[in-house]
This record gives structure tokens, C-alpha cells and sequence, in this order.
């Protein structure tokens, strides 16, 4: 790992911290904070002025592009940031290298699953495939 | 990252004292992982129940209104504004500041009275204030 004195800044940073990835996943994981803190206000307040939550209602709302343009965006950085966070914690605790790759695969695996199903689930309701 | 060998410990390492910096950084991650666990598979099985129709709507709403779908929600909005005032805080550490003692205390205690208070009056609002 040590590259001697005249390495740039960069280079020294390069594949440190406990997922050796260096400062790249530290970056996109506070560009999707920054971004889910407008995404999810704007969620909760929506759920709150909206005059009920029935299927109908709900439905309508997510059916208008107001709805579905930002709720599509909140489902792919809330996924993930999610998986960015929790691979975090299990590179924090999981110290063998098989078990910790096999771990954020599964944690991938699920995280773009369940994208993917929020996401479609999204479209059916604002194309009204019924 | 070259380690010298033999390089002595601290002694320090072992004498601290539990504070609210401390609460709040295990609460982050929890929250955190409660959000994107259970948040993330509520917010799925919404949208999902929403295409689904009548039925499967339904049925979420049967679960969300039923007493321990109840605390998962409400769980669930404690851990949201927690992580998020934490979150906020957390983004103020990284420029490099707020790292004084009584400062750093103040701000994690903040976040704990923020995050009780806007999930209470979150669930004030939702349960039928401004219906």
C-alpha cells in the first residue's frame, strides 16, 4: 500500500478505508443524503396534504408527474443510499474479506430487487394499467 | 499506512464515559438500518399493493391501521427524523466543524429532542388534526 512520498493526494487516499474503495462511496453516499433530505420531506409532506389515503386518491396523485417524477427519484436514492449505508456497517463489522463480498452481494441483490419492483409498481400505477 | 511495530497503546483507549455523541452515532446507524430494512419493504409492499388494486390495498391498509402495524409506523417516523437531524449533523462534521466538546454535545442532544418532537407532531397532524 505505501506508495512513497511523491504519490498525490489521490493516490493516497485510493483504496484506503475498511472497503478499500477509498473516498468514492464516502462521496455518493452524501450526494444521496443531501438529496433524500429534499426527496423524503417532500414525501412526507405530500402523504400529509393529501385529503385521504385511499387507493384512489393515492393512485391519482402518483399518476400526475408532480407525483411519480419525484417518487421515482426517491425510490432510487433512497435504495441507494440504503445500500450504500448498510454496506458500510457490515464492512465495519464483518472483517473477513469471502464473508463480507458475499454479504454485499446479497445486500445488491436485494436492494436493486426491491428497486426494481418499487419502480414498476410506480409505473403500472402512473400509466393505469387498471 | 505503514504501522510501526512495537509502537505503544494509549492508555486512554480504555477510560471513557459514556455520552450523547455516543447514543446518537449507534442511533444513526440503527435507524439507518431500520429505515432501509423495514422502511424500504413497507414503501415496496405500498406501491406494489397500490398497483395491485382494491384487495391488496386492502390489505395493507388493514395492517398499517392495525395496532402493531401502528408502532412499526410510528418506529418508523422516529427513525426517519432521527436519522435525518442526525444526518444533518453528520454533514456538518464532515466541512470539519462543531467537533468542540460542549458544542458537540449540544447538537447530539438536540437531535434526540428534534426527532421526538417532529414525530410526535408528525402523528398529531396525520391522526386527524388537519383531516
Amino acid at each position: 500500500m505505501s506508495r512513497g512520498e511523491s504519490a498525490t493526494p489521490l493516490a493516497k487516499v485510493r483504496g484506503l478505508g475498511s472497503a478499500h474503495h477509498g473516498g468514492h462511496h464516502w462521496l455518493e453516499e452524501r450526494f444521496t443524503s443531501i438529496s433524500l433530505i429534499l426527496l423524503s420531506l417532500w414525501l412526507l409532506f405530500s402523504l400529509i396534504m393529501l385529503p385521504a389515503l385511499d387507493r384512489g386518491t393515492v393512485s391519482e396523485w402518483l399518476g400526475s408527474a408532480w407525483g411519480a417524477v419525484p417518487m421515482a427519484l426517491f425510490i432510487i436514492a433512497a435504495f441507494k443510499h440504503g445500500l450504500d449505508g448498510l454496506k458500510v456497517v457490515v464492512d465495519d463489522y464483518v472483517h473477513e474479506d469471502g464473508t463480507r463480498i458475499g454479504i454485499h452481494f446479497i445486500l445488491s441483490m436485494a436492494a436493486i430487487a426491491g428497486g426494481a419492483i418499487s419502480l414498476f409498481a410506480l409505473a403500472k400505477i402512473a400509466f393505469g394499467a387498471n | 499506512m505503514s504501522t510501526i511495530p512495537n509502537r505503544p497503546l494509549s492508555p486512554h483507549l480504555t477510560i471513557w464515559k459514556w455520552g450523547p455523541h455516543m447514543t446518537v452515532s449507534i442511533l444513526h446507524r440503527i435507524t439507518g438500518t431500520g429505515l432501509t430494512v423495514v422502511g424500504l419493504a413497507v414503501l415496496a409492499w405500498w406501491l406494489a399493493a397500490l398497483a395491485a388494486g382494491d384487495e391488496a390495498y386492502a390489505l395493507f391498509s388493514a395492517v398499517a391501521q392495525h395496532w402493531a402495524g401502528m408502532i412499526i409506523l410510528v418506529g418508523l417516523t422516529w427513525a426517519f427524523w432521527q436519522h435525518l437531524f442526525s444526518g444533518l449533523r453528520h454533514l456538518v462534521l464532515d466541512t470539519g466543524a462543531g467537533y468542540e466538546l460542549r458544542v458537540n454535545r449540544f447538537w447530539s442532544v438536540m437531535t434526540l429532542v428534534f426527532s421526538l418532537f417532529a414525530t410526535a407532531f408528525t402523528w398529531w397532524i396525520l391522526m386527524g388534526v388537519g383531516r
